[in-house]
């Protein structure tokens, strides 16, 4: 053994230097430390006494610049603050969960229907049933998509959009194509354009979620809208012959669709609409409108999806609503409750619509005068609707929808025949699914 | 034996920490180790556990078992196509990526006209991330707008991206441009060390180029060999960016890191199901891992 040559001598100089780089290292550690708890230090501060909280997923220019100046209509009314957190759209709904299980703001933006149920049955969203005994102006079609599971109210409704098919009114009027009214009618019109040498539907799957719109309507106009919501809940089968035949049936339309919708996005589609170089597509109330320059915005029109089945005829309008929810969580729990009465006015409605025309209030009280004959349109077709579905993903649950459906729709895009193969795929995932938890 | 025994002395013995000396160790081997373990390992093993469960990221977790691969294996459609992309993806990157890198490294490493251009020319796609690649890709092969379909012209488009049997092959082109001049880099460096003393002494025995660069050069790149392999096992096992930034890895363009992130991500997460994707990536890697490892350990014990 050898004697230590490195620890010889301890002066005083080396122990303080040792010890003062041993203070630095702490001190950093304290930094560090510091670095990963203030953020929810930051997050916890973000709501208290002074103020309502607001979780926005309002992200794009336009609906933030609309929801901001009907927050502020609130704040000079009532002398109260909102406080606002905007978050990317799409990472709001990845991250909705843990958002709503951490400190969630006190009220914040969602869908209705099955994707607030979901929330409301996981008791994360305080009921409000109250406040809806006093609210003026909603349809029962709105109540319901506003209700969870166990019938209480959860949502605050604020606006919507329609699915249709959408068309140019010249076009129409140039070649004398006729309105459809039967599933008949409306084959024969895409058989007629084809002649005329246009695509008859413009279509765009690439993102997954837009040809689950014409799956939704040829259910509902062939089956029903109770069928369509019971398929959705995981009730009825999949390898179903309902579903079979709506699917049939979409395979007979298949030739009049544009090719190679998986791997073309919905605007690109909407853009050969506005090009006059399709005849129609099945899209929703804002999406072939942006895709139009401003001058030919008001040659844009639409019609309601064909009847399929005299039994259902054109009574169920695909509509996703948007809204306002309160968290379980809420800190300031009054004054998120004002908010909410607030926002559910006709008022509130019209100063959000007045800077965002895309979508189409719910409130009947709502101020339609500055309507463009579009949005006046769409406000008739829902109003006229005997009942109202969300859409696919917002119907069923979105795990389903978003790692089954979306796969299974575009599957059947690309190879239309196998659709016993296909409709047993999805019946075997559903069963799992929705039986896992 | 007294050899060693000397050598030992010259060595400075076990040293005597102080207490002072333990904390700052400790503190020192602590903080990394504590982070290991709450960043690597943690995840790992929770990831593993969590697969045999259902948990939607909000209620309870129940034990499921085996349920979560069986399900994985026998009824979720997109397993096995993602599986064979992976192998694709790793079988592209290895036998055309990388060996084409090579010979691009080889060629402008014995002074070719304007190698400085073709150098930075083909290391460029490497400065891009891949999301960026994907977004080019969709420039140059969007069926209806896309640069491609414009210059061959035709009354029947390609589907390039949106037909499921050709999309994969469009983007390995595009993995693989970018891989190669990674690859290229790496050799072109590892071919600057190599003694040229060598080479003459092989040229000067009667060696072919061809014998020389196989017999000598390639060889002498061992250290590089390696690193290029590792390299291209990781790339194409955590491919990612570019499918998701195209259509999100779906009709066509599955891979096991994109299951993993449907089903896991998003509003109501099948977390256990999207762990047991995980674990057989994981599982995949280490086959990988381990086969390296034994490689190096054994080369170790020889040198």
């Amino acid at each position: 053994m050898v004697q230590s040559t490195s620890s010889g001598s301890d002066t005083y100089g080396e122990a303080a230097g040792r010890r003062r780089s041993r203070r630095t290292l702490l001190r950093s550690a304290a930094l560090g430390a510091g670095a990963v708890a203030l953020p929810s230090l930051l997050a916890a501060c973000g709501s208290g006494p002074n103020g309502v909280t607001m979780g926005s997923n309002a992200s794009d220019a336009v609906p933030k610049k609309a929801f901001a100046e009907a927050f502020k209509a609130y704040e000079k009314k009532s002398k109260k603050t909102v406080r606002v957190n905007t978050v990317n759209h799409e990472n709001f709904q990845e991250n909705i969960n843990r958002y709503l299980q951490g400190s969630p703001d006190d009220v914040f933006m969602w869908f209705a229907g099955n994707r607030m149920q979901y929330f409301a049955q996981k008791g994360l969203l305080s009921d409000i049933s109250d406040l809806w005994q006093g609210f003026d102006g909603f349809s029962d079609a709105l109540k319901k998509q506003s209700t969870g599971r166990d019938g209480k109210q959860y949502l605050v409704p604020y606006y919507y959009y329609p699915w249709a098919v959408f068309h140019r009114k010249s076009v129409f009027r140039e070649k004398g194509y006729e309105i459809p009214k039967t599933f008949d009618q409306y084959r024969a019109l895409a058989r007629q354009m084809q002649k005329d040498g246009l695509v008859p539907f413009a279509f765009g799957d690439k993102d997954g979620w837009p040809a689950m719109g014409t799956f939704d309507y040829l259910n509902m106009r062939a089956n029903g809208y109770d069928f369509h919501i019971a398929l959705m809940s995981g009730q009825k089968a999949w390898n179903s012959p309902q579903v079979k035949q709506v699917f049939d049936l979409w395979r007979g339309l298949m030739p009049y669709h544009q090719k190679g919708a998986n791997g073309r996005t919905w605007q690109e589609a909407a853009q050969t609409l506005a090009q006059k170089k399709a005849g129609m597509t099945v899209l929703g109330l804002p999406h072939p409108g942006q895709q139009f320059s401003a001058a030919d915005r008001a040659d844009l029109d639409f019609f309601p999806f064909p009847e399929i089945d005299p039994a259902h005829g054109q009574d169920a309008v695909e509509a996703p609503v948007d809204g306002f929810l309160m968290s379980k969580k809420a800190k300031d729990k009054d004054g998120a409750r004002d908010l909410l009465k607030f926002l559910a006015t006709p008022t509130a409605e019209d100063i959000y619509l007045a800077s965002d025309p895309n979508n189409v209030a719910v409130n009947s009280g709502a101020d339609t005068a500055a309507y463009t004959p579009l949005q006046k349109k769409a406000v008739q077709l829902v109003s006229s609707a005997q009942q109202i579905s969300q859409f696919m993903d917002r119907d069923t649950r979105p795990d389903f929808a978003s790692t089954v459906m979306i796969q299974a729709i575009q599957q059947f895009l690309g190879a239309p025949d196998d659709i016993d193969g296909l409709v047993n795929d999805i019946e075997r995932q559903k069963k799992q699914i929705f039986s896992a938890t | 034996m007294p050899n060693t025994r000397a050598r030992r002395a010259k060595r400075p013995g076990p040293r005597h920490h102080t207490r002072r000396d333990l904390a700052v160790l400790g503190v020192l081997l602590g903080i990394p180790i504590l982070l290991d373990l709450a960043l690597i390992w943690g995840p790992t093993l929770a990831s593993v556990g969590l697969s045999f469960t259902t948990w939607d990221g909000i209620g309870a977790i129940h034990w499921a078992g085996l349920t979560n691969y069986d399900n994985l294996f026998t009824t979720y459609p997109q397993f096995w196509p993602a599986v064979r992309h992976n192998l694709l993806w790793l079988a592209a990157l290895g036998l055309l990526a990388a060996p084409f890198g090579l010979l691009l490294a080889v060629l402008i490493d014995r002074g070719v006209r304007f190698s400085r251009f073709y150098q930075s020319t083909l290391y460029m796609p490497v400065v891009l991330s891949l999301a960026v690649v994907g977004f080019i890709a969709q420039l140059i092969l969007s069926r209806d707008q896309g640069a491609l379909n414009a210059v061959i012209g035709g009354r029947n488009p390609t589907d390039w991206l949106g037909n499921p049997g050709l999309n994969i092959w469009m983007v390995l082109l595009a993995a693989c441009w970018r891989h190669t001049g990674y690859v290229m880099i790496l050799y072109l460096a590892g071919l600057k060390s190599v003694d040229p003393g060598l080479k003459e002494a092989a040229a000067l025995d009667g060696a072919s180029e061809r014998q020389a660069f196989f017999r000598i050069v390639l060889p002498t790149l061992r250290p590089v060999n390696v690193i290029v392999g590792v390299i291209t096992v990781i790339e194409s096992l955590r491919a990612f960016d570019i499918v998701y930034a195209i259509n999100k890895g779906r009709n066509g363009l599955e891979l096991l890191s994109v299951l993993v992130t449907d089903n896991i991500i998003g509003e109501a997460g099948r977390i256990g199901f999207g762990s047991a994707i995980a674990v057989v990536l994981l599982l995949v890697s280490l086959g990988f891992i381990v086969t390296y490892l034994v490689q190096e350990l054994r080369g170790e014990e020889r040198r």
